[in-house]
């Protein structure tokens, strides 16, 4: 049997259309991201971006209740945004089986929070996979749909980032549509008005009773027998290091997480002489075996953060490998802006004019670090916006310092126009800064409402930002090009002049959206006088050389021309190209 | 678990580490073996510090590692390499890109440029191949990752023409002949001895 190198994600995919999910639904967030892409590129499927995770899952729900098997796809964060159609679909339950994949990010590698998003399924009451490498994570996503019409609710299959961003190999399978029951008015199970409702809570009950029951004998769980004198209960890829770590001894690997099995549970616990959980983020495991009146021994582990096979079997006293000495003292390497990224002249003006920035989540959060430090706060999507409002409220700048709300494009769409609408209908005084830079940058350019690029090429339309801040009630309203640095400083001095809400609109495509690059600059050393203006717009391509005076790295320049808009000594000018070899 | 090899290959977000290590677990599965691998997306790919571990051998459980447990570390830069030695196991092999990308706060003067790096992995048996330039000799600036993984191949043992076909299949069909160029030059390095422990 061959067999293909999935990503997690990957394999969530093809376990989907596997399956015969014919609706994906979801909206961008590492690591979930891919699961979305890969399945939109299968065969007799449909797939889209929503503007945000609630109405993905709305989306989904409406496939379901249609009759379709459908998923939904998103980060962690992304499931607090979709928890409000959650927890009533745990009622409702499904006509199509519906498969919500999440993706934590145990280390924040690309997150706000750590949040644990199996609390989400107790929290809810419905049932929860873990897979621990890719080719489970096929096979769960197909039997989750399956469960999912069974037991007549909605599935949560949760990954983490090292399953998701993890490959392994995979045997893949062949495409089955089930047979589809059509649409049948029922207000009982459709429409949860509280009479409804209250049937459907107790109904809940039962089906959730049931799952545990499943949960005794399904393959999803696993009990491996070995050393008896240590017995670990875990799930997802931390199987996959206490396997590594610590071979001889006896597992309980729960592919099913909730509702958890409580007699697999107890008779492993008395098969072993100590019984521990191991699991990244939050004790959850651990609670719920306290729940069952077993009490895990304690384990020196992290709290937050990931695992790794070297934590757990440093958590055993094991013996350490023989290392080199670390090496001290590096310097860090922060993500940083791109060279030509349109993001970077208007952190660079919002700084210059003091502003307090409420900020936002994607590429342009990196104007909080330095050189541009021009961005004071950033908690969730569409934050800025309200926030903006909320502190100019409450004159929380001074008297001299203008409050600006920044957020991108996508960002936007996704929950700022509910903001913005706020801000408007309340009378408020702030200014907004709305980056378009034509795409979802951060999570790796997807399309959007705002550009009208869809998921599986469809035709769509570009949403217009001008009419809408208008018919939002706006009446402060400018376009400007983020390249031009002198245009952004005075549309951004007027739009803080002016008396209520002014937005305004950078628009310039993301730089690593633009192929053709003008010739590289590079320094004149003898009309430089090392005032350093150029060093702080954080440009990768320009650092300070000897003498403090700049430096331009031919390889690295796009030639934006930014930097020679700053230089007040016309020492930047034009140069060659570096590698002389033509488009390769 | 002890024939499983390890490898971690670093550089900085966008250097191209996650198509070389998308190639060599190719090769390795082409080889017959369990592999995994495990990258970074998002935020870091922003030109920060990124790396992916490849394991291969009978049988993978982990897709990451810890400190002390890497066969082999690639670096696609100087800084990177140094950030990651305490990983390379003692007897571990360490091939580092003789580049060096100054991180933000070196740039704008909040941090020293760390000096003497270069003499510090070589003390440590750090061998260096300068794979920008044989990847401009191959005809494409952005196969240094391939000129990378040519020198790589050198200490592993996969047979070559399973690299050429995989390398083939997985490059944009446009810059297959520079890739394998890329690939022939980084493994002719080491044949010649360059880049010998
Ligand atoms: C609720 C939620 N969903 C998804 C994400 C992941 N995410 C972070 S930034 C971002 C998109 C940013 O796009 P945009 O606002 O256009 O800014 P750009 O990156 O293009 O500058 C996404 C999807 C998140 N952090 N929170």
């Amino acid at each position: 049997m061959s067999r293909t190198l999935l990503s997690g994600n990957e394999a969530v995919a093809q376990g989907a259309w596997a399956a015969g999910a014919s609706v994906g639904a979801g909206y961008p967030g590492t690591p979930s991201t891919e699961a979305l892409e890969s399945f939109a590129r299968k065969t007799g499927v449909y797939a889209e971006w929503a503007p945000n995770e609630k109405v993905a899952l709305e989306v989904v729900s409406g496939a379901s209740f249609g009759g379709a098997r459908a998923i939904a796809t998103m980060k962690h964060v992304g499931l607090n945004v979709a928890a409000d159609p959650l927890f009533t679909l745990a009622y409702t339950g499904v006509g199509g089986g519906i498969v919500i994949f999440v993706a934590d990010d145990p280390g924040m590698h690309s997150s706000q929070n750590e949040q644990d998003s199996r609390n989400y399924a107790a929290f809810a009451r419905v049932p929860l996979l873990e897979p621990s490498d890719s080719q489970e994570a096929l096979y769960f996503t197909k039997r989750a749909f399956e469960i999912s019409e069974e037991f007549d609710i909605p599935v949560l299959v949760r990954s983490t980032v090292r399953l998701s961003h993890a490959k392994g190999l995979v045997e893949t399978g062949e495409r089955r549509v089930p047979e589809r029951d059509e649409y049948q008015k029922d207000l009982g199970k459709w429409v949860m008005m509280p009479a409804m409702a209250r049937c459907r809570r107790a109904d809940l009950d039962r089906r959730v009773a049931d799952l545990a029951a499943f949960g005794e004998t399904t393959d999803l769980n696993s009990v491996e027998i070995r050393d008896r004198s240590v017995g670990i209960v875990c799930g997802g890829v931390v199987y996959e290091y206490v396997r590594e770590a610590l071979p001889e001894v006896s597992v309980l690997k729960l592919g099913m997480t909730f509702p958890l099995p409580p007699a697999l549970v107890r008779s492993f616990a008395e098969q072993v002489d100590t019984v521990y959980t191991i699991e990244e983020a939050d004790p959850y495991l651990d609670r719920q075996l306290r729940q069952l009146g077993i009490e895990p021994g304690t384990l020196d582990l992290p709290a937050a953060g990931e695992l790794s096979p070297g934590a757990i079997r440093r958590a055993f006293g094991m013996a350490e490998p023989e290392l080199r000495e670390p090496e001290e003292g590096l310097p860090a390497r922060p993500p940083m802006m791109c060279p030509g990224c349109p993001h970077r002249p208007v952190f660079a003006t919002l700084r210059k004019l003091h502003a307090v920035v409420t900020g936002d989540i994607g590429c342009y959060t990196l104007g909080a670090l330095p050189p541009l430090s021009a961005m004071d706060s950033c908690v969730c999507m569409g934050a800025s916006l309200g926030m903006a409002h909320g502190m100019s409220l409450v004159g929380g700048a001074g008297e001299k310092r203008p409050v600006v709300g920044v957020i991108g494009d996508s960002t936007f769409a996704h929950s700022g126009v509910t903001g913005l609408m706020d801000m408007v209908y309340n009378g408020g005084n702030a200014t907004v800064v709305i980056l378009d830079n034509r795409i979802t940058a951060m999570t790796g350019h997807q399309g959007n409402p705002i550009n009208g690029v869809t998921l599986q090429n469809r035709t769509s339309r570009e949403l217009e930002l001008e009419p809408l801040v208008r018919a939002l009630g706006v009446e402060h309203v400018r376009t400007v090009d983020p390249h031009e640095m002198a245009s952004v400083e005075e549309a951004l001095r007027e739009a803080i002049d002016f008396d209520g809400v002014s937005v305004l609109i950078t628009r310039a495509p993301c730089a690593l959206l633009v192929r053709e690059h003008p010739t590289p600059y590079a320094v004149d050393v003898d009309a430089c006088t090392a005032c350093g203006v150029c060093i702080r717009l954080g440009c990768p391509a320009i650092s300070k050389a000897d003498l403090s005076k700049a430096d331009i790295d031919v390889s690295l320049c796009v030639g934006c021309g930014q930097c020679v808009q700053v230089c007040r000594y016309g020492a930047i000018v034009h140069t060659g190209p570096a590698c002389d070899l033509g488009d390769v | 678990m002890s024939d499983v090899v390890t490898v971690m290959l670093a550089g900085v977000g966008g250097q191209g580490t996650i198509l070389a290590a998308d190639v060599l677990a190719k090769v390795a599965a082409a080889a017959g073996l369990d592999v995994k691998l495990s990258e970074v997306h998002g935020m870091a790919q922003r030109g920060g510090s990124v790396d992916t571990v490849v394991r291969f051998g009978e049988r993978v459980y982990s897709p990451v590692t810890d400190p002390g447990m890497v066969d082999h570390l690639v670096s696609f830069e100087v800084i990177e390499a140094a950030r990651r030695i305490h990983y390379v196991k003692p007897e571990g092999r360490l091939l580092v890109n003789s580049r060096t990308v100054q991180p933000m706060p070196v740039l704008i003067g909040d941090s020293p440029t760390p000096f003497g790096m270069e003499a510090v992995l070589a003390d440590e048996g750090a061998v260096f191949i300068d794979a920008d330039e044989l990847a401009c000799e191959a005809g494409s600036p952005k196969s240094a990752n391939i000129v990378l993984m040519g020198a790589l191949s050198f200490g592993l043992g996969f047979d070559e023409t399973l690299w050429r076909e995989v390398i083939s299949a997985r490059v944009p069909p446009k810059t297959v002949e520079a890739n394998l160029r890329a690939f022939e030059l980084g493994r002719q390095a080491c044949e010649r001895g360059e880049c010998e422990l």
